[in-house]
């Protein structure tokens, strides 16, 4: 049942997603892809659980580095997105 | 689900709620940047959240891992030149898809049931494959390894042989879990196919490889979701599974090519009998298309990627200003797929800080095209290609072109007469009201910035 469950979410999301990002003016299409990876890198969340088990084994070792390179698109994903857009300006100002 | 259990869910609608919010701020330039730091709120919340997980007994590996990640992601991000940003997106890709396939791999430790074993399969396929090709793609734009396609005899059935691999490997591994070596196959073979897929994709259609596979690492993030239930990782990979397809798709219209013409025909070959351009080449001196910018009123500057390996944004938007002051009216016309990655040249000019309002695309410039005096191309080619409007016998025919050849006067700026990245004869080179200045992008403009000062 919890499969259906988590199927369900999923079709939503992607729905949503196209919804969202159709709107999205070809201008910002390079932050958005950055920014979007850095939303990507949500793995971290997933990597956490396991590179914090306490036990020593293969497992443990995979999600220690899961989190750093997740992390990497995490950071520098959202910081390099910022930095782009922090050059967008009006005419004028 | 205890109380614990119970807030960490609740972060993680809450997280999910701020990155959906984020998004639909990026919708417009005056917000964008508040999206964006929305959505890092979200993701912070999501991390603080599964950092309470009670399974969590030590916190020394997440640490380190944090702090890794950390400094090398933030001194990536502060010290990349933004001419170089398509190779980044494409390392910082597949670094998402790597992370997917260790948690996917990772699960295996605790898995039960064969929808989770089919879904490990997947976080490992999509992330070992977005690594592999993200790595190439990366090689391709930074240029480490040559930007063209790659092609052998064979290399169909080599791929079919690949393909058929996988789907073998990973029935075995569903049938027989604990038998690691099924394992390791998927994981082997992923990372090959992930190079074989790149390899026969040349440079000019990078734009596409970057966004599918951007919409690939939210995928395997999803996959990896489903693999350890994590709704959060589902949510978000999703977002941009979808994100990278819509833009994958937006790539294509604009090269009027479908996807898997893309994927799998290695453009740049020879393709089609070409018509025999007729008229000839008339150059310009500096000198000469200083005149004609002083007395005109209406400039456009078409950039393409050319501009970005002559590092011509700053001296463009010199030039733009000196014009503005002059009394023309001055903006830009951009081409979807001009550059290496969606919005490319975008991002460029913001550097420069040329405001986003002067930045109009394809569809806003084309209709306004008659009244311009002069159209100036800059390092572009086959998205200013007329022959794609006119002749029905050219490659790109049907691909969506900015009209420059309506203008007035068109100036191509360019290093020498070789053809396109695909190799395709460009009749606008030889219209009546084309004027070539040939020799380097910034110094011709910085030639025509000392004229008028």
């Amino acid at each position: 049942m919890e499969a259906v469950f988590l199927t369900f979410i999923l079709m939503l999301a992607i729905f949503l997603g196209f919804e969202l990002i159709n709107k999205v003016p070809a201008t910002l299409h390079t932050p958005l892809m950055s920014g979007a990876n850095a939303i990507s890198g949500i793995t971290v969340v997933g990597a956490i659980g396991l590179a914090g088990t306490g036990q020593q084994d293969l497992s443990n070792w995979l999600g220690a580095a899961a989190v750093a390179l997740a992390s990497i698109n995490v950071i520098g994903g959202y910081m390099v997105t910022d930095r782009m857009l922090a050059m967008f300006k009006k005419r004028g100002k | 689900m205890g109380a614990t259990g119970l807030v960490i869910q609740l972060a993680y609608v809450i997280s999910a709620a701020l990155f959906i919010f984020g998004l639909k701020l990026l919708g417009s330039a005056a917000t964008a940047r508040k999206g964006n730091l929305l959505s890092a709120v979200g993701m912070l919340l999501a991390i603080v959240a599964a950092l309470l997980d009670q399974g969590i007994v030590e916190y020394q590996w997440i640490l380190l891992g944090f702090v890794l990640g950390g400094v090398i992601g933030a001194g990536a991000a502060r010290l990349v030149q933004m001419t170089s940003m398509p190779e980044m997106v494409a390392l910082f890709n597949g670094f998402g898809g790597m992370a997917s396939l260790l948690v996917g791999a990772a699960a295996l430790a605790t898995a039960s049931g064969t929808f989770v074993l089919v879904t490990i399969v997947l976080s490992i396929l999509i992330g070992g494959l977005t690594f592999t090709g993200s790595l190439v793609a990366y090689g391709k734009l930074s240029e480490t390894i040559g930007s063209g396609a790659v092609t052998f005899p064979g290399q169909q059935i080599v791929n079919s042989l690949i393909v058929l691999g996988i789907l073998a490997s990973s029935v075995m591994f569903c049938l027989q879990p604990e038998n690691s070596q099924w394992l390791y196959l998927i994981v082997g073979l992923s990372l090959l196919f992930g190079i074989m897929a790149v390899i026969p994709i040349g440079g000019a259609d990078m734009p596409v490889v970057i966004s599918l596979l951007n919409s690939y690492s939210g995928l395997a993030a999803c996959a990896a979701g489903f693999a350890i239930g994590n709704n959060i990782l589902i949510v978000a990979g999703a977002l941009v599974g979808a994100s990278g397809i819509i833009l994958t798709k937006i790539m294509c219209k604009a090269m009027n090519r479908s996807l898997s013409n893309v994927l799998f025909s290695g453009f740049g070959g020879a393709s089609g009998v070409q018509e025999a351009v007729e008229g000839e080449i008339k150059p310009i001196s500096v000198e000469d298309a200083f005149y004609v910018l002083e007395a005109a009123s209406n400039v456009v500057f078409v950039p393409g990627y050319g501009m970005a390996v002559a590092q011509a944004q700053h001296v463009v938007k010199e030039l733009a200003e000196l014009l503005e002051q002059n009394g023309c009216e001055v903006n830009f016309g951009i081409h979807p797929v001009a550059g290496r990655m969606p919005g490319h040249m975008n991002v460029l000019l913001a550097e420069a800080d040329v405001p986003y309002d002067q930045l109009l695309e394809m569809d806003e410039i084309n209709p306004r095209m008659e009244t311009v005096d002069v159209a100036i191309v800059i390092g572009a080619n086959d998205v200013v290609n007329p022959a794609a409007r006119d002749v029905e016998s050219s490659p790109i025919y049907g691909m969506p072109v900015i009209n420059v050849d309506k203008a007035r006067t068109v100036f191509v700026l360019k290093r020498s007469m070789a053809s396109g990245f695909a190799g395709i004869e460009n009749p606008l080179f030889y219209k009546e009201n084309t004027r070539m200045l040939f020799g380097d992008a910034k110094e011709s403009i910085g030639g025509l910035i000392r004229e008028f000062s």
